[in-house]
Parts: structure tokens; C-alpha cells; sequence
């Protein structure tokens, strides 16, 4: 097991937002975190990488309790990225490289620049790497914030809407080579998305959230018409496509 | 073959990277001789005529008589003074920025400045620290500026701490602090403005004098406790430049990059703050260094902090060193306050680099 999620629970003065939170994530998994708007995917993951502090549960990676861990180790088992970006005058070379600050001493090793071009290759990036971030656009933006947290090497990487902002292609692209890489490297991600069909493509464990609390949890056997009605409050059929499920609004 | 061309590619894309940040060290290391240039021009300007060979030997130990005490006791403390408290203020309002999210914030965004002058104010006006004397081409001096200073930075590590402790009932937010800098300045200024309503024309005079930011208050012994400050400063702020850079991304980002966002702000406010105290006490008001330093120089080589800050540091040096060069100059014998000579220089560059946007790599 690689992350370990035990009764969480978390409000904001006078709002509860969930509680309960009961869940874990083996090494090679993809999870999906379904639902509505509000209802605490964000801060589940917030929560998760210590942004957020829990009013009460515990939160595991691998062995250690993320309360136990100083910010910079937990940075260096977990990478997240963030719904909301902010450009900065940086370059995208600098902007990954900063992926390895958790492990940067004083100056940047000969292996942080490594694994920083390895990284804007992956996403392929190296055309814009001396591109200053207030000049890309939002989707080759979104790029560059992952590939930072692909950067940090991380065990476990958070993904808050990592594909809001790419077109189609891209938002292929993209979820393949983040499942490539959760696959090869045996670390896990765990990703909140709106798009139930490229939630299927990307993972391989779902998580439903409603009222505060896990819905349902499971395979892709639980998206089912009954439990998307359920969440979303919507009626939609699930054809097989290629032995796909897919998700479709009626 | 498909190895070698991608260790082609990585090797080119290394090249790329070290042309670029050869060109930001480069700017810096111009920088840096521009303001070694300046202080030899700044050390020979004046009433008397020195040459720069004489300023050379002087230097050196090999200079005579009256070269010796004109630079080694006046022209030099004040030239170091310029180069030390620019770079310091440069430096704290590039912090600053950082730390606050804001392109309008500098060393006197928090109020101390006021608070310090406040302090100031208290010295001259309630405990008889400033006189007047009629005689000299300087109207007004200040017979116990050890007070004067004392008390300007007691009040302004004073205003420091109360903006701390406010901020801290907000986690630090960048909000907070600033909402809380411009009331507790607006505090002082008015307590300022009340004192000096029931003070005596002279002591007013004597106020307004101390307020005018002025490089020649410094002897060896200010300049060296500034020295002190300013570089463990400077190294402090490099020490953190990657958590700067990681803030610059967003608050969310750089803790998840292993920034611990509040300390990172305190820290950094604080060592501000304790720059701009000290400057202030010791040598007046010194506005505009340090907002339009860091925005000077990051214009030219962007956010990087690896960069910005020796930049900003050098940028304010050379900006604070030619403007005092400049008031010494400009109607001499006559010396103007540097404090407006600063403004008159820095804003139309800093205009103009604004109309240019920003420069493309």
C-alpha cells in the first residue's frame, strides 16, 4: 500500500465539507475522484498534501503519517498540481526545474538539470523551455505545472482537473503518459476530473464523492447509469464502446 | 541512433540554457562594474578636485594629507553608504514584492518608514534632540542624532512587530499584511502630523531636515553596522531564492513544493523590515529605491531570484549612488536631498522600460 486514507474529516468554519473519508491506493493505481461541483474533491486532495489541515483522521504514505513529515520530505513523496495556475516571468526550462527543489540544497545538480529535460521531453516541451510562463497559453501552461510535478519524483502525485485546460489531443496525450508513468515507476496518482469518459480512460479505481461522504468506491464496474443518477442527478446510459465503457447524457 | 540524436538534442537544449543564464550574469556582472565605475566617479565629485589616480593611490594607502581625510573620512563612508543602503533596499523591496504578490510593494509599503519618522519626531520634538543654527550653509542640525536614531529605529521595529502580529491572525496572507502596513502607517503619519502641530517652527524645521533622506549622516560605523545587516541579509534572501521562485507560481504550488509559505513570509517581511529601519534611521527616507529597483531589473532579466536579487541589489546601488552623485553635482556647493533626486532619476527609466514592456528573453 502506498497511500493510506483513514476518517478524514474536513469544514470550514460553519460548513462541513466531508468526513469519513475511509480509502487506499496500491502502488501502480490510478484513481479517479468523481463529483458534483463543491463537494470536496479539492480539498480531499488538499487535504492529502497537508494544504489543508484535516480536523481529524490520518493520512498515510507508504509508512509515514504526513503530520510527521517536515513539508519538504512530503514534497518529495508527493506532487500535486494545482486547479488554478499562476504565470509567473520564469522560464518553462526554470518553472520544471523548480520540480526539484525539494532537493535542491543551495544550487541545482547536474542530475536536477537531468531529470528537468528528461521531464520537458516527456511532455514535450523542449520548444518552449526557454519561453518565458506569461507567454504560453492556458493548455501549454497546465503542461508545464505537470511536468513539475512529474519533476519532483514523486511516489504519489495529485492531480486536481489536470486536463481542464487542454484540447482533445492533449488531454490524451497528456492522461497517457501520466498512466505511463504511474505504471512504469509503481507510484500511484490520484486525479479529480469532470469528464466521466476520460476518467475511464485514465483510471483504473474510482471514488465517488456525494453529501460529504464516499458514495461508492470500486472498479469501473460502479459506473453505472444508477450511481452517475445518483451523484450527478442526471439520467445517462453506459454503452460499451470497444469494450469501453462510455458514458452518455440521455 | 535514436540515443545519439536525443543526447544531440539534450546537449543543444543545455547549450540553450546556459547561453540564458549567461546572458542574466552577464547583466549582472555589468551591473556590478557600472556601480565600481560610479563610486570612483562619485568619490572624486565634489568642492574639492580629485583625480581619480589620486583616488586610486589614496585607496591604496599611498595618498596625502588632505586627499586622505576628504576620502577616507567624507567622500568614501558616503559612496559606501550609497552602494550598501541601495542594495539593501532594492533587495528588501524584490522581497517584498515576492513575499506580498504585489508589484507596488517596497520597503515602505509596511509603514515603517513612517514609523520611523514618528521615532524621529518624538527625538526632535518631545526630548529636544534637534536645534537650530544659523550660521552654516545647513540651517538646521540635529545635536543629538544618536537619539534621533535610537528612537527612529526603536518606532520603527515597533510599527515592524505590531504589522507581525497582525498579520499573523491572518496566516500571513499577503492581504493582510499589506491592509495592516498601510493602516499602522497611516497611524504614525498621523501621530506625526499631531506632534508636530504642538511643536516649536524649529523643531518642525529641524524634523523636516531629518526626513530628507541624506547619505552624508553616515561615519565608518554606521556604514559597517549597515554592511553587517545588508550582506547577511542579501545571503539570507539567496538562500531562499528557490522558495521565492516557487511563491511566484502560487501560494498552493509552493507548498506543495515544500515551501512552508507563512514562515517563508515571515522571515522575509521581517528581514525587510530591519533593512528599511536601519536604513532610515541612520540615513533619512530613501523612497522609490526599492520599488522601482527590483522592477528595473527584472524588466531586463526576469523573476528568476537566482538572478533578481544580486540584480535588484546592484540595480539599487547604482540608482541610489548616481542620484546622490547627481544632488551633490547638480547646484553645487549646494547638496539636494537624495531622497527626490532618486524619484527625479528613477522615474522616467523606469517609465520608460514600462512603455517598452518587457524585454523578450
Amino acid at each position: 500500500m502506498i497511500l493510506s486514507v483513514n476518517g478524514l474529516k474536513f469544514k470550514y468554519p460553519g460548513r462541513r465539507v466531508f468526513q469519513d473519508i475511509d480509502f487506499s491506493v496500491e502502488k501502480g493505481d490510478c484513481l479517479a475522484i468523481l463529483g458534483t461541483n463543491g463537494v470536496g474533491k479539492s480539498t480531499l486532495l488538499k487535504c492529502i498534501n497537508r494544504i489543508l489541515k484535516p480536523q481529524s483522521g490520518a493520512v498515510y504514505i507508504q509508512e509515514d503519517e504526513i503530520f510527521k513529515l517536515s513539508r519538504n520530505e512530503l514534497a518529495q513523496k508527493v506532487g500535486y498540481v494545482a486547479q488554478k495556475h499562476e504565470s509567473a516571468r520564469l522560464t518553462v526550462f526554470d518553472a520544471v526545474l523548480l520540480g526539484r527543489k525539494p532537493y535542491i540544497k543551495w544550487d541545482a545538480s547536474p542530475k536536477d538539470m537531468e531529470i528537468t529535460r528528461r521531464t520537458l521531453k516527456l511532455l514535450d516541451l523542449e520548444d518552449y523551455s526557454l519561453r518565458y510562463l506569461d507567454e504560453l497559453s492556458g493548455g501549454e501552461l497546465q503542461k508545464v505545472v505537470i511536468a513539475r510535478a512529474l519533476a519532483q519524483e514523486p511516489n504519489i502525485l495529485l492531480l486536481d482537473e489536470p486536463t481542464s485546460n487542454l484540447d482533445l489531443k492533449n488531454q490524451v496525450e497528456v492522461i497517457d503518459i501520466i498512466k505511463k508513468v504511474v505504471k512504469s515507476q509503481q507510484i500511484a496518482a490520484i486525479v479529480t476530473m469532470h469528464d466521466i469518459n476520460l476518467a475511464i480512460r485514465f483510471a483504473d479505481k474510482f471514488i465517488f464523492l456525494k453529501n460529504g461522504t464516499i458514495f461508492e468506491a470500486g472498479g469501473v464496474e460502479i459506473i453505472t447509469p444508477e450511481n452517475i443518477e445518483s451523484v450527478y442527478s442526471i439520467r445517462v446510459a453506459v454503452e460499451k464502446f470497444n469494450n469501453i465503457p462510455v458514458v452518455l447524457p440521455i | 541512433m535514436k540515443q545519439e540524436v536525443s543526447a544531440i538534442a539534450n546537449s543543444h537544449l543545455t547549450a540553450l540554457y546556459q547561453q540564458y543564464t549567461g546572458r542574466k550574469k552577464f547583466v549582472i556582472l555589468l551591473l556590478a562594474l557600472m556601480t565600481a565605475a560610479l563610486s570612483v566617479i562619485a568619490i572624486n565629485a565634489g568642492s574639492m578636485d580629485v583625480s581619480p589616480y589620486q583616488v586610486f593611490m589614496t585607496l591604496l594607502g599611498r595618498g596625502s594629507g588632505i586627499f586622505d581625510v576628504v576620502i577616507w573620512n567624507i567622500r568614501l563612508p558616503r559612496v559606501l553608504a550609497g552602494i550598501i543602503a541601495g542594495s539593501g533596499l532594492s533587495a528588501a523591496g524584490c522581497v517584498m514584492q515576492n513575499n506580498l504578490r504585489n508589484p507596488l510593494a517596497s520597503p515602505s509599503t509596511l509603514g515603517i518608514s513612517n514609523a520611523a519618522a514618528f521615532g524621529a519626531n518624538i527625538a526632535i520634538i518631545v526630548f529636544g534632540a534637534g536645534s537650530i543654527q544659523s550660521s552654516s550653509a545647513d540651517a538646521v542640525i540635529i545635536n543629538n542624532p544618536y537619539a534621533v536614531t535610537a528612537s527612529a529605529f526603536m518606532w520603527a521595529m515597533v510599527g515592524t512587530l505590531i504589522i507581525i502580529l497582525l498579520a499573523r491572525l491572518r496566516g500571513f496572507s499577503p492581504e493582510a499584511m499589506v491592509l495592516a502596513g498601510v493602516a499602522i502607517g497611516s497611524l504614525f503619519s498621523a501621530a506625526t502630523i499631531l506632534i508636530q502641530y504642538f511643536a516649536q517652527d524649529v523643531q518642525v524645521a529641524a524634523v523636516v531636515f531629518w526626513t530628507f533622506g541624506d547619505l552624508g549622516r553616515a561615519s565608518w560605523k554606521e556604514v559597517a553596522i549597515m554592511a553587517f545587516l545588508v550582506i547577511l541579509s542579501i545571503a539570507y534572501f539567496m538562500f531562499k531564492r528557490w522558495d521565492y521562485n516557487a511563491l511566484d507560481t502560487g501560494e498552493e504550488s509552493a507548498r506543495g513544493l515544500g515551501v512552508n509559505v507563512a514562515r517563508v513570509r515571515l522571515e522575509g517581511m521581517f528581514i525587510s523590515s530591519l533593512i528599511t529601519a536601519v536604513s532610515v534611521s541612520f540615513l533619512g527616507i530613501i523612497g522609490f529605491v526599492g520599488l522601482v529597483g527590483p522592477q528595473i531589473i527584472r524588466r531586463i532579466i526576469g523573476s528568476d531570484h537566482r538572478f533578481l536579487i544580486p540584480g535588484s541589489a546592484l540595480m539599487g546601488a547604482l540608482l541610489l549612488l548616481s542620484s546622490d552623485t547627481l544632488a551633490r553635482t547638480v547646484i553645487a556647493p549646494v547638496v539636494l536631498p537624495v531622497g527626490a533626486i532618486t524619484s527625479f532619476l528613477g522615474a522616467p527609466l523606469f517609465l520608460y522600460l514600462l512603455a517598452r514592456g518587457y524585454q523578450k528573453r
